[in-house]
């Protein structure tokens, strides 16, 4: 049983895209999209979540996604707070719980979170009242769902038909909690073939079981594939020396023109941000005609209006329906 | 079944509508919305009996689904067609089309929409058919046909190609 759903199969909790179905996936999109024409009012807003508190609490720091689930927060006319919580003071388990009941003594619907502990998410959602949803914004190497979904949005709009892409995922996948949920999401879209390529040092144990084609060598990876995306080097993720510098990284695993002309004509490039120029990705191919990175940020409020929307409309039904 | 109406009977009320439609607002040029679903087929019918240079621009649908009354109550509308108003209100004169008012929310809810577009000179409402049970204090300026029904009736406009109404009991449930 997806402890993310309720008895109905709603989506109360998002916190990994692991265990749940092509439909739903199908159902942020299409929400995403609807909410996407919001941005044409005059007023950017609807009042689907007025009276709602939704708390922010980033225990790692963001601008993004951050920014991204206030402005989804604030466009669905919900109250909107977000806390940045220093994890020094790690006597974990207990100083967690403690934040959280005094949150949730303040009457909040919802708790986004982003933790540099893969898991943070879930133990939360674990242990918080049962009319509060739980919204993963990040969780240690772990899982990012929302940045998944916004990418698959994304690719949606360009690409439309999911069994007929080849989609490559280049970079750092070790660390990478954005790259896990973006395979699990297009794995259950049914994308046609999913490569990544990376040096073995940036790659899981066997990332074979991922189920995806791995390749080391950039060339052979990025022949005729319709998306490519890359990914930010860690650092900050890193612990021993993985790589030999960045110029060298660069030099063999950096997007650039040249390279994705191996790719076909139409490809488009995306990137979760924030960007290393001159890293995983030239200047001239970010800021280029294939780059849909800004379009990622833009769609990701819609997309985030989607799952928060969608996780208040269930804890809605679950209150009415009699237990 | 209190009432059948087909889709012959239909048309001549709309002809009627459209008649009284010409008579007060042929000097304004007014935008035409639809409220989807039901609402949408109206408004399209209204546009094929006054012409295509009576209303400025095409149709505009509102899909009123955000901003419901009832989100905590009954959570999100299983699907949701985008809103769709290609064109400015400001300042102009609204022909707001729906197929029944009934408690008043659902227009309630539109007009909430329509000046988060912006600010209208004026928002006219055309229904086809008029019934009891208001709950809010909205009335209607063009109406097909009023009639009163049962409040364990529900009354509903089938299309969209032939527009047909459809009448059901629900059983000991309140709207």
């Amino acid at each position: 049983m997806n402890n993310q759903l309720t008895d109905s199969g709603r989506l109360r909790h998002f916190l990994t895209i692991e265990g749940l179905k092509q439909p739903l996936l199908t159902e942020i999109m299409d929400r995403a999209e609807q909410f996407s024409s919001i941005s044409h009012q005059q007023v950017k807003k609807v009042p689907l979540l007025r009276g709602k508190t939704i708390v922010n609490l980033f225990f790692e720091n963001s601008t993004r996604t951050r920014t991204t689930f206030e402005l989804a927060a604030k466009r669905l006319s919900a109250d909107v707070i977000t806390l940045n919580i220093s994890t020094s003071a790690t006597s974990k388990g207990e100083s967690l719980l403690d934040t959280l009941h005094n949150l949730e003594a303040m009457h909040s619907d919802m708790f986004i979170v982003r933790h540099s502990e893969s898991g943070a998410a879930e133990f939360i959602a674990q242990h918080v009242a049962p009319h509060i949803s739980v919204i993963n914004a990040g969780d240690g190497c772990h899982a990012h769902p929302t940045q998944a979904m916004l990418d698959m949005f994304t690719i949606r709009r360009h690409k439309q038909h999911f069994p007929d892409l080849c989609i490559a995922i280049v970079g750092d996948i070790l660390h990478s909690r954005v790259a896990r949920s973006q395979i699990q999401a297009l794995a259950t879209l049914g994308v046609g073939e999913i490569r990544v390529i990376a040096p073995k040092t940036l790659l899981p144990a066997d990332p074979r079981t991922l189920g995806v084609h791995v390749f080391h060598d950039m060339d052979e990876g990025l022949q005729d594939v319709d998306v490519v995306i890359t990914l930010r080097l860690q650092n900050e993720r890193m612990q021993g020396a993985l790589l030999p510098s960045a110029r060298e990284y660069f030099h063999n695993y950096g997007l650039t023109q040249e390279k994705l002309n191996l790719a076909k004509p139409d490809a488009i490039v995306m990137h979760p941000g924030p960007i290393n120029r001159g890293v995983e990705i030239a200047s001239n191919v970010a800021d280029g005609p294939q780059s849909v990175i800004l379009e990622q940020v833009t769609h990701g409020i819609a997309v985030r209006m989607a799952v928060m929307s969608m996780a208040m409309g269930a804890q809605a039904e679950q209150q009415e329906s009699p237990a | 079944m209190t009432i059948a109406l087909n889709s012959t009977d239909i048309q001549v009320l709309i002809n009627k509508m459209a008649d009284e439609i010409r008579d007060s607002l042929s000097d304004c040029k007014p935008l035409l919305i639809g409220i989807h679903s039901g609402g949408v087929w109206v408004a399209k019918q209204l546009a094929e009996v006054l012409g295509t240079d009576f209303f400025d621009g095409p149709i505009g649908t509102l899909n009123i689904a955000y901003y419901r009354d009832d989100f905590t109550r009954i959570g999100m509308h299983p699907q949701v067609t985008p809103s769709d108003l290609p064109f400015s209100v400001d300042d102009r004169d609204l022909l707001l089309v729906d197929d029944v008012l009934y408690s008043g929310r659902t227009t309630r809810a539109a007009l909430n929409e329509i000046f988060d577009y912006g600010r209208p000179a004026s928002v006219s409402l055309a229904v086809l058919l008029e019934r009891n049970g208001r709950e809010l204090p909205i009335q209607p300026d063009f109406v097909g046909q009023r009639i009163d029904l049962p409040s364990n009736q529900q009354i509903k406009l089938t299309g969209p190609d032939i527009l047909q109404f459809e009448v059901q009991t629900i059983g000991g449930v309140d709207e």
